[in-house]
């Protein structure tokens, strides 16, 4: 009997472990490829030929002397300024999740403790908030922006991102705030504090688990989105997604591919850095936000 | 919590989100209830550098007077929405009867491009939502039984397909499964046929983007579940083991109902975006072989020059009408789970 | 930005001599100019900062690869956020119809006298824009591969390219030997019209926006298109001109329809080999069932001025951009473009658009309802030329998807 379930659970170890093996390769494969493939000329980076020459470099070797070039990098950063978009990225994204967190926290924290109906009824609202296609929403902002002349602005850009967002960071953090016991804001209130001093002294003090996790989301769709910075943003405000698009040509124009290969590996390489260091943050704080969902 | 204390609290993040998206949602569907006043014409003699034409251009004085009356446009109800670029009602009941079978009547409503477009988005909601749940499971439980120095570098790999802009993510993979690409080459090779690309076959491009969008959303769900797995109460686990059950039987009796209301919360997020699928069109270049609802509304604003906008609004409430139906069971669940706390 | 900047202080100090005598209107205006992210509007904006930016109190260019999504919009409201937009045929079609630019006829009598008569734009008398340059699709041929082939002398009609494109496949050397802008989209329904056209094919009934396309010619259209497809790479149908262009510079086909915008790109040693450079030979567009006129379509690109601004900054902006479209902006960039500018020698990549204007080829018609055209064909003839559907059904599906839209924009009742 024992050592029956011993080797059934040998057979479930290997096969899970085999399932997450592959999949691991499958996850990473790609980003490897890409990091690699940027060092190199589009010729190898494509490689029709044969495909080891992008393992090799054949065409790198051939055009620039060495298995390697930064070139596409030195393209993107220096002559197309890829720096600024980086600074803009930075500064939308900054504002975008400290106005995300403090909206979300307080409308999310209210809605775990109400239990009204129109507590459910915001929900369900905020959850079809989120069907509209964004591309709709963008295009309707676009003429009253202009009327307004705010168009174009990195404040306007971060309004609507936060705006946007709302639903996924407001569902997030309600559901968040129910894992924190009634009882402790409860208990406060019992002693004379109002209800905002209790959430003040009470609850932001245990709340920043999920608060940090729903800020990495809230960071990840201003970081990585097209449809609002594509349009409502002026060039010199453009962030780097925009600009990644644009190295892949217009129809006016062929772009580099080379260029945008390595501006996707230096937009992608500050991800790497953040999941390090926050992974267990991302983690805890969906344990503590999902378990209710 | 009080009304007015709620109040205060939720007053940002609602006037946020009325502001920017109940406002618009509202006057998209005012819009989407009117077409333009009919267009006042004149011909008239053009030049250019290539010679002169009569051309015809609209008398904007006179098209300017009929807007002033009624600036939003001419009442169309609901037409908008029964047109041939939507629900076409009336193209679907000539096809009904012209159709000698089944077959035929489907062949005919595949030629309306919002039902083509249905097909596609319903297949790829319903084939990568439970894929991703499953698959997601799966490896949230493998990854959960690596040893525990294995289990950070797992999670921080897992986690790169979903933290990827779709633009960019897909943009990587569009270059990889081009002909030229690794994948594709690697494909005309095993196959021996240097004819055979994903761009110019409608099943490899459907397979394709469907690939893609279970690799690209599978870490959400396995962080999700593995997160729900820590929380399973160990005496439950040991009583299932003390009553003989096997792993299998543990995981599918035990683990699996605790982690339903997460299966719940994951099932509304997919659902959603994947009915909303997009930027995997665009940079797959896949417009031939797979269109979406999204795809229509960026037709009907960008590529029509002068936007359709009675059109792409009718799309969009089409589109929240969609996600309504499709997020209804999990609705329904949520409510019960809301009246059940309140009381 | 700054970027741009820097590059036009070095054309002011190049061009100190003229910003002198310059005319550039009232002074201490503003001008803000919108356009499309490529070399001649560069130049062509570039110009004007550097003659007439001092004289400016605001000078901002906003050159972007989305203008067409956003014009309109930005033109809307008064005062317009650009004061000059850069369009082409059909995007001032796109402006007119919101009636966002303004006649030009005082302006141009004032500071366009060195204009020549087929720059301007007129529409019922009314000059509506300034073109500087020309485009349209023409052949590329590889002349070495047609030699090797058997083939002598390029190709003027459908039927000749057909022939060769059998010949090099016949012959081992290539088996796709057609490339064509044939992405899903805009790229479809422009190569439909450039064959209607050929065909003689009237878009829509006289004097009416009724579709007039399932027609003898669009079959025709169709069926020549359908023949050059068969030797066109398998994936023409995700191919716009950055994968076309791509293609011909690897070597990879000997005939492709492709913009002469193209040609200066596809001739310069960058991204190709020596083999493929000086082989490259540029003609005109091909003819087609027999007829006479080349299956292109002219395009030009030219300066509006919006309407909801200030008559002192319309002005300057127009007196600033015109201004510009002089020989000295030839002798700089005389290479980036086709222009319709005096002083303008036309080079080896001028070739094909000439032969192809010279030819008879329509110009892309400028209908107000010539959008929604061009979007039911972009989107309705993928199955034919997937090769699930017929001509006919795809043409009638093209007529009904076109009918639905000028219904809601108001162009049918």
């Amino acid at each position: 009997m024992a050592t029956k379930a011993e080797s059934r659970l040998t057979t479930f170890k290997l096969v899970s472990f085999a399932l997450v093996g592959a999949w691991l390769i499958i996850a990473a494969f790609p980003f490897l490829w890409t990091i690699w493939g940027s060092f190199k000329v589009q010729g190898d980076f494509f490689s029709k030929a044969d495909w080891t020459n992008a393992v090799f470099g054949v065409l790198t070797t051939r055009e620039t002397g060495g298995a390697f070039t930064s070139n596409g990098y030195f393209g993107a950063w220096v002559q197309e300024e890829f720096w600024k978009n980086v600074l803009n990225t930075l500064v939308i994204v900054f504002f975008t999740v400290i106005i995300s967190l403090t909206f979300g926290t307080l409308g999310g924290y209210a809605l775990a403790r109400s239990g009204f109906r129109y507590a459910f009824w915001i929900l369900m609202a905020a959850l079809i908030f989120r069907a509209m296609p964004h591309i709709t929403l963008v295009s309707g902002y676009m003429l009253p922006f202009f009327e307004w002349n705010i168009w174009g602005l990195k404040g306007t850009a971060i309004i609507v991102l936060v705006a946007i967002n709302q639903p996924f960071t407001l569902w997030m953090l309600h559901s968040f705030f129910k894992n924190i016991p009634k009882d402790m804001d409860e208990s406060a209130m019992v002693d004379g504090c109002t209800r905002f001093q209790a959430f003040w002294h009470v609850i932001v003090p245990v709340m920043w688990p999920g608060v940090i996790t729903t800020g990495l989301f809230s960071f990840l769709l201003a970081y990585n989105d097209y449809a609002v910075t594509s349009m409502l943003l002026s060039k010199p405000n453009e962030t780097m997604v925009p600009a990644v698009a644009s190295f892949l040509g217009s129809v006016q124009v062929q772009g580099n591919i080379m260029f945008a290969v390595a501006a996707v590996v230096s937009a992608t390489a500050p991800l790497f850095v953040l999941i390090l260091f926050f992974q267990r943050q991302i983690v805890s704080g969906l344990t503590a936000g999902a378990v209710k969902g | 919590m009080k009304h007015r204390t709620f109040f205060w609290f939720i007053l940002p993040t609602l006037s946020a989100m009325i502001l920017f998206i109940a406002l618009p949602i509202v006057s998209v569907f005012i819009q989407s209830l009117f077409v333009e006043h009919e267009q006042v014409l004149v011909v008239s003699e053009s030049c250019g550098p290539f010679g002169c034409t009569q051309t015809t251009s609209i008398d904007t004085e006179a098209t300017e007077a009929l807007r002033a009356d009624s600036p939003l446009g001419q009442y169309n109800g609901l037409g908008t929405y029964f047109d041939r670029s939507h629900l076409a009602t009336a193209e679907v009941a000539e096809i009904w009867k012209a159709s000698t079978g089944l077959a035929s009547f489907v062949d005919g409503i595949m030629d309306l491009k919002f039902y083509k477009a249905l097909v596609f988005t319903l297949t790829y909601t319903f084939v990568v939502t439970p894929a991703v749940l499953i698959l997601g499971l799966a490896i949230a439980v493998g990854v959960n039984n690596l040893p525990k120095a294995l289990r950070g570098i797992a999670i921080f790999i897992s986690l790169l397909p979903f933290l990827v802009a779709t633009i960019v993510g897909s943009m990587i993979l569009s270059w990889m499964l081009d002909g030229e690409g690794i994948i594709g080459a690697t494909l005309q090779n095993i196959f021996n046929d240097p004819s055979l690309t994903i761009k110019s076959s409608t099943p490899l491009m459907w397979i394709a983007l469907i690939i893609y969008g279970i690799w690209h959303t599978l870490p959400f769900s396995f962080i999700v579940f593995y997160a729900g797995l820590q929380t399973v109460p160990g005496d439950t686990l040991e009583a299932a083991k003390v009553d003989g059950a096997n792993k299998w039987q543990t995981m599918i009796n035990v683990v699996v109902p605790h982690l339903m209301p997460l299966v719940s919360f994951v099932t509304l997020m997919l659902l959603m975006d994947n009915f909303r699928v997009f930027e995997p069109i665009v940079s797959f270049q896949a417009e031939a072989h797979a269109q979406s609802l999204s795809t229509f509304i960026l037709s009907d604003l960008r590529e029509a020059g002068n936007p359709l906008y009675a059109s792409a609004g009718a799309t969009s409430i089409l589109t929240i009408i969609g996600v309504a139906i499709l997020l209804s069971p999990v609705v329904v669940r949520t409510w019960r789970d809301f009246s059940a706390k309140s009381h | 930005m700054l970027f741009r900047n820097f590059m036009a202080a070095g054309a002011v100090a190049s061009l100190m001599g003229t910003a002198a005598f310059a005319d550039c209107g009232p002074s201490g205006n503003s001008v803000r100019i919108l356009g499309s992210d490529f070399p001649a509007i560069q130049a062509v904006a570039g110009a004007a900062e550097a003659n007439c930016g001092s004289n400016a109190g605001e000078f901002t260019i906003n050159l972007r690869d989305n203008t067409r999504d956003m014009m309109n919009q930005a033109l809307t409201p008064n005062p317009a956020e650009y004061t000059s937009v850069i369009v082409a045929n059909s995007t001032l079609t796109q402006l007119m119809n919101d009636d966002l630019v303004r006649p030009l006829n005082d302006l141009v009598a004032k500071y366009g006298s060195h204009l020549s008569p087929n720059q301007l734009i007129t529409i019922d008398g009314n000059v509506m824009a300034v073109a500087f340059m020309a485009n349209s699709q023409h052949l590329f041929t590889r002349t070495d591969i047609l030699e090797q082939a058997g083939v002598s002398g390029t190709p003027s009609t459908v039927d000749e390219i057909i022939d060769a494109a059998e010949a090099i496949r016949a012959a081992g050397i290539m088996e796709h030997p057609i490339a064509m802008n044939m992405k899903v989209g805009w790229n479809v329904g422009e190569v439909f019209n450039l064959f209607f056209l050929a065909h003689g094919g009237e878009m829509f009934q006289a004097g009416s926006a009724e579709p007039n396309v399932n027609s003898p010619a669009g079959l025709a259209a169709l069926a020549d298109i359908a023949r050059l497809a068969e030797y066109a790479h398998p994936d023409h149908l995700s191919h716009a001109s950055n994968e076309t262009q791509a293609l011909w510079e690897a070597g990879q086909v000997a005939m492709a329809m492709m913009w002469g915008s193209r040609g200066g790109a596809v001739l310069d040693a960058e991204g190709s080999t020596e083999e493929v450079t000086s082989n490259t030979l540029l003609s005109a567009a091909p003819t087609a069932g027999g007829g006479s006129i080349p299956a292109a379509t002219l395009w030009w690109d030219g300066v509006t001025i919006a309407k909801n601004i200030a008559d002192a900054d319309a002005e300057a902006t127009f007196a600033a951009l015109v201004g510009g479209l002089k020989s000295d902006l030839m002798a700089e960039h005389n290479d980036k473009a086709i222009w319709l500018i005096d002083g303008f020698t036309p080079g080896p990549a001028a070739a094909g658009v000439s032969a192809t204007a010279a030819g008879g080829a329509k110009p892309y018609p400028m209908i107000p309802y010539i959008n929604f055209m061009h979007n039911a064909l972009g989107s309705e003839l993928v199955d034919f030329y997937k090769g699930t559907e017929s001509a006919e059904d795809a043409l009638a599906d093209v007529e009904a998807a076109y009918r639905t839209a000028a219904k809601e924009a108001g162009f049918l009742q």
